[in-house]
């Protein structure tokens, strides 16, 4: 337990452990008193003239709840850690108490974990058992960022629609949990110019059906086609090989506003999702993985937010 | 004959303060003393960095608007926080605080792991305003952290850590200020949050736990 530099401090522990007890024993070995037949002593205290107190010896119980914590620091430092470098009869440790319960809960859940990390994704998804258990993992770890109803916020994507970043495969799913993912759009305010930015965020909410300044979208075509399609694809249907986002449906990370798409445009984008491997393990990622992916199956693809 | 014995201590003020202060100490000397003269305690884990300058003024930020008032910076080896927020925290990594962020109270969770767990964007927009991320979330906003951090106290922040141990080099404070050029207190915050933790990941696990075992909770809750 105990690692000192020297060994002096070991041999410090013990004596100042030593003497404490062995101090104890000799005040209350020290101070007991007879207890004796017939009419006890006074103090020779005198307080407010006449007020005395006579001096009786402690209650036995009293007395015994001293002694028994002197053996319990005694059975205690046999037992435990504490005396110097001793480490106890029983071994313990609170690394060691750790491990244990992770034993102890990898024989009861590993065979679950087992059970349907061996099952196909897809399978997951319809499982209900796997999807409770995907569910309490995902308020633990996910809601932060994806919202308890994991609908998302700005910036953070919604995960109950058919609309996928990186694509909705459910191994890719798993891959983007596992390992996280880098999404940057680089800024095109600097290349553009603010005229043509405005015209590319014309286009782009043109793309999707959206109010937009047809004049503006003509000239913004030609500048999307140079600037913006290699992510985007010339028809600005997305790469999900990127986690460029199709731009011509409804789902809108940051927001369809013509402002907010030339700030997009103009300041770039830079998004990321954590990885979770080391953390969570691919156990509970598989189980994290149907979850997500339960929830997508169940609506249909045209729901989206604005 | 025992009568004396405490009528010497209870009429002697000045013994009674001596016999007092004995006794209190011991539990100190027995139980503070040791732990500056144990290698656990003493030696940082690998891969444990001093906090560059940029982290350094975001940890001062982290006292400075009280975050360790519900938010602890210690996961206690049990498997319930383990499994929430990740391997338990071990004495050397908390080498070069000076003074510990422990805190005791967790109205928020523990932030001892959090570096890594969240992008930078989210630390952003979570801090100005909490509700914007997480629409249940009591934490109150620090709207105001969007300002230029302060800067001109740094060198002599560092030489007085170096003093109490923390190894920065004469290199390292003079290029300080450079360091911190144009951060605002928000950017420091962040860095600081997300370098949390992250040096016993980083560095070799400590040889008792290989990673948090996979199997896992789901019961809990």
């Amino acid at each position: 337990m105990a690692d000192f530099v020297s060994g002096f401090w070991n041999a410090y522990v013990m004596v100042l452990v030593f003497l404490s007890i062995g101090f104890c024993v000799f005040v209350l070995v020290s101070n007991m008193t007879k207890r004796t037949s017939g009419p006890v002593g006074l103090h020779d205290h005198i307080w407010d003239e006449t007020l005395q107190e006579y001096n009786n010896p402690l209650p036995r119980w009293w007395m015994y709840m001293f002694w028994i914590t002197i053996v319990f620091a005694i059975t205690y430092l046999a037992m435990y850690p504490g005396f110097g470098n001793n480490q106890g009869k029983l071994g313990w440790s609170a690394a060691g108490q750790w491990e244990a319960e992770q034993k102890a809960a990898a024989e009861k859940y590993g065979p679950i974990f087992a059970k349907y990390g061996a099952m196909d994704l897809n399978a997951v998804a319809a499982d209900k058992e796997a999807n409770a258990m995907g569910q309490r993992l995902f308020l633990t770890y996910c809601a932060q960022c994806h919202g308890a109803d994991a609908k998302g916020a700005k910036g953070f994507p919604n995960l109950t629609d058919a609309d996928w970043l990186y694509g909705g495969e459910p191994e890719t799913i798993k891959t983007t949990v596992l390992g996280g993912r880098q999404g940057m759009m680089p800024p095109f305010g600097p290349a553009l110019g603010a005229e043509g930015t405005k015209d590319v965020a014309n286009f782009v909410r043109s793309l999707s059906g959206l109010a937009h300044d047809s004049l503006r979208a003509q000239r913004g075509k030609e500048l999307f086609g140079q600037n913006c399609a290699a992510c985007h694809g010339p028809e600005g249907k997305g790469m999900a090989a990127v986690g460029a986002p199709n731009l011509t449906d409804k789902t809108w990370l940051y927001g369809s506003s013509e402002a907010t798409i030339i700030e997009t445009v103009t300041n770039g984008r830079v998004n990321q999702m954590p990885a979770f491997k080391e953390f969570l393990g691919e156990d509970k990622v598989h189980l994290l993985a149907g979850y997500v992916l339960s929830l997508s199956k169940s609506s249909t693809p045209a729901e989206g937010k604005q | 004959m025992a009568q004396s014995n405490h009528d010497f201590i209870e009429r002697k003020v000045g013994w009674l303060i001596v016999f007092t202060l004995m006794t209190v100490s011991v539990g100190g000397l027995v139980e503070i003393v040791p732990l500056f003269y144990q290698k656990s305690t003493t030696t940082p884990v690998e891969g444990l960095k001093p906090y560059d300058p940029v982290r350094l003024v975001g940890r001062d930020i982290y006292i400075r608007e009280g975050c360790y008032n519900c938010h602890s910076q210690m996961i206690r080896p049990f498997r319930a926080e383990t499994e929430r927020y990740g391997h338990y925290s071990v004495a050397g990594e908390y080498v070069y605080d000076h003074p510990f962020q422990w805190g005791s109270k967790r109205t928020g969770p523990d932030l001892h792991r959090v570096g890594g767990r969240y992008s930078d964007q989210w630390h952003r927009i979570h801090l100005i305003n909490p509700r914007d991320v997480v629409p249940e979330s009591n934490m109150p906003a620090f709207p105001w952290l969007d300002r230029p951090a302060k800067i001109d106290d740094i060198e002599a922040k560092m030489t007085a850590l170096r003093k109490v141990g923390v190894p920065y080099s004469d290199e390292e404070i003079a290029g300080a200020r450079k360091a911190l050029e144009g951060k605002t207190e928000l950017d420091t915050l962040v860095a600081y949050l997300q370098g949390l933790g992250t040096a016993l990941q980083a560095g070799k696990q400590v040889a008792a736990a290989p990673a948090v075992a996979p199997a896992a909770a789901s019961e809990k809750q």
